[in-house]
């Protein structure tokens, strides 16, 4: 072969290349296009499905009153209004916990084993299954504490269960306050805590808040730790009136309507509508956090 | 008395004196390092971050008077020094002091370091003013000593301000956020909050190196005259900087070595060291 036929060969097989490449990242492109597309066809079919089936059921009374005739009509009210009163609890009383361990990790505590396996600890809190919390809840706060079964003795089961969320995200709110701050105030003279008071708290507190409230909307879909402590289907006065008595709940109401009445085939469209209410009032709180955020990221200067 | 215990120093000091510089070399050297009233005392310094060691066996008298800089290339422990000084390193964990650094009679590095920072304040390399009102910000120093009454902090905040050469500036809008100042404006800020403590020692780590060439001229400005009142210890990059703004001037070099340390024209023009004197010609940096 001549030097010329050599180039001409080269150029061929570098087109070959080029093009065999191309093959390959159109499937790769094509493969992660529908994987990602599946994802959001869930979304999209979950939303769907719920609000074809359960957009009958919604109508004033339904958000406003309390269900009659053995759940099958009227509204569920009082359960919305437990559920948010059982989270809203939760989070005021895991806050100050959640705080406190948040600023000790973030704060004071020294590196080493000690913080390491605390840390693991938390993660592990995290990781149990929910049910167990509701066990726990039961021995511990129904019975031990004499709490009864009660909205009281879900709050403090709920407020176990994200505790490790709020403290992962207050702990990141924490961190996220810049090192030269604190410099600052130290360099006034300032004690640690009169640091973390005054400058490093309030810088941290949207984020912290933000948090919450996305941890707060995590736990309120939640049925199992709550199942045993707080809550119950079909009661005579379902309008939640004492921290010490049961209350209704979105999840557990639609528990009830499905496992425990036995006209589950007449409710098909209140169950639909009922989880339709829920997903509306995680969806309403995921929003308030993420407006909240942007909120206070535009007024960041740092 | 104090110039009896000066007369005491100079026998020990001077057997330090290398050699082979002749009488009238030596005779220079005492008086600088005499030169004026002792306000810290640093002796046999030595300094690690965890094993790596920044500081090397750092022994120098800081004059009272005046402002000092403190230069060198990047990496040999000026800043470092600074943070020693309040005790600022010790946020840093592993980080480790020895030696003795005598100021008001007692060594620092033994005494409450919140205490210390009353007394030597200090400015960062970039401002770092909180995200507060520029009020809240000078006031915030007076309150840590438990000033609450509002008229007395107005009336430290506007002296702390115009000291810091920035009052007329902000006179109209004290309850506005500090960040909606510009770069120079809050890092005058940061100074003026460091003034209202009333410090003898202020501190300033690279104040300019994140401000444009005008900016910096004025932080030089009040470093300048705030040198009348109280003493200021800057660390620079700047050969010009450290020339228009220093009395007096400490060369580190690299590895953490006090090589040099006298009245800044006198560095300048001849230094003895040759590794300074191959600093200051800008050979490295």
């Amino acid at each position: 072969m001549t030097n010329d036929q050599l180039e001409i060969k080269k150029e061929q097989d570098l087109l070959q290349g080029r093009k065999k490449r191309s093959a390959t990242q159109w499937t790769a492109f094509t493969v992660l296009g529908i994987g990602s597309l599946f994802g959001f066809f869930f979304l999209a079919l979950i939303l769907y499905w719920v609000i074809s089936q359960g957009a009958s059921a919604i109508n004033w009374e339904f958000l406003t009153s309390a269900p009659s005739n053995l759940a099958r009509e009227a509204g569920i009210a009082p359960m919305i209004l437990g559920s948010v009163y059982m989270t809203a609890g939760a989070l005021l009383v895991a806050m100050p916990f959640a705080l406190g361990s948040a600023i000790w990790l973030s704060e004071y505590a020294w590196k080493g084993w000690w913080l390491r396996a605390i840390r693991v600890g938390v993660n592990t809190l995290a990781g149990v299954p929910s049910i167990v919390f509701g066990l726990v809840g039961l021995g511990l706060f129904v019975v031990a504490l004499g709490f009864g079964v009660s909205l009281l003795a879900g709050m403090c089961t709920l407020a176990m269960l994200s505790l490790p969320i709020l403290i992962r995200a207050s702990e990141e709110a924490l961190r996220a306050v810049p090192r030269s701050f604190r410099e600052g105030s130290l360099a006034l003279g300032a004690t640690r805590w009169y640091m973390i008071r005054t400058v490093v708290l309030p810088t941290a507190i949207p984020g912290i808040l933000t948090g919450s409230v996305l941890g707060m909307a995590r736990a309120i879909g939640e049925t199992a730790p709550i199942m045993f402590t707080a809550t119950a289907f079909m009661m005579t006065n379902p309008w939640p009136h004492s921290l010490f008595e049961k209350v209704g709940t979105l999840p557990y109401h639609l528990y009830g309507l499905i496992k425990i009445s036995q006209h589950y085939n007449e409710t098909r469209h209140i169950q639909y509508g009922t989880v339709f209410v829920l997903m509306v009032v995680v969806t309403l709180l995921n929003l308030t956090a993420i407006i909240w955020r942007t909120r206070v990221r535009r007024k960041k200067a740092w | 008395m104090v110039e009896e215990r000066r007369g005491a120093d100079d026998l020990q000091t001077k057997a330090t004196i290398p050699e082979e510089h002749s009488m009238e070399d030596a005779r220079q050297w005492v008086k600088r390092q005499f030169y004026g009233e002792t306000i810290i005392d640093v002796k046999n310094l030595d300094f690690y971050y965890s094993k790596k060691q920044a500081l090397q066996d750092v022994t120098i008298k800081i004059p009272k008077d005046g402002v000092t800089a403190f230069m060198g290339p990047s990496g040999c422990g000026k800043s470092t020094f600074l943070r020693t000084l309040n005790r600022m390193y010790e946020i840093i964990p592993g980080a480790k002091a020895t030696g003795s650094i005598l100021f008001e009679g007692e060594d620092l590095l033994k005494t409450d370091p919140v205490i210390l920072r009353h007394k030597i304040g200090m400015v960062f390399q970039r401002p770092n003013p909180f995200p507060k009102s520029i009020f809240d910000n000078i006031a915030y120093g007076p309150r840590i000593h438990g000033l609450r009454n509002r008229s007395k902090l107005m009336s430290i905040v506007e002296e702390s301000l115009q000291r810091a050469a920035l009052w007329d500036e902000v006179k109209d809008r004290l309850k506005d956020s500090a960040f909606a100042l510009s770069g120079g404006q809050q890092q005058r800020l940061c100074i003026a909050r460091a003034l209202a403590v009333f410090p003898k020692i202020l501190l300033m780590d690279e104040p300019c190196s994140a401000l444009d060439p005008k900016a910096s001229d004025r932080i030089e400005h009040t470093a300048r005259e705030l040198a009348e009142e109280l003493t200021v210890l800057i660390v620079t990059h700047n050969l010009q900087q450290a020339g228009r703004v220093s009395d007096n001037v400490a060369v580190f070099l690299a590895g953490g070595e006090l090589a040099e340390f006298g009245p800044t024209t006198e560095v300048f023009a001849n230094a003895q060291h040759a590794g300074v004197r191959a600093y200051l010609e800008g050979r490295f940096g």
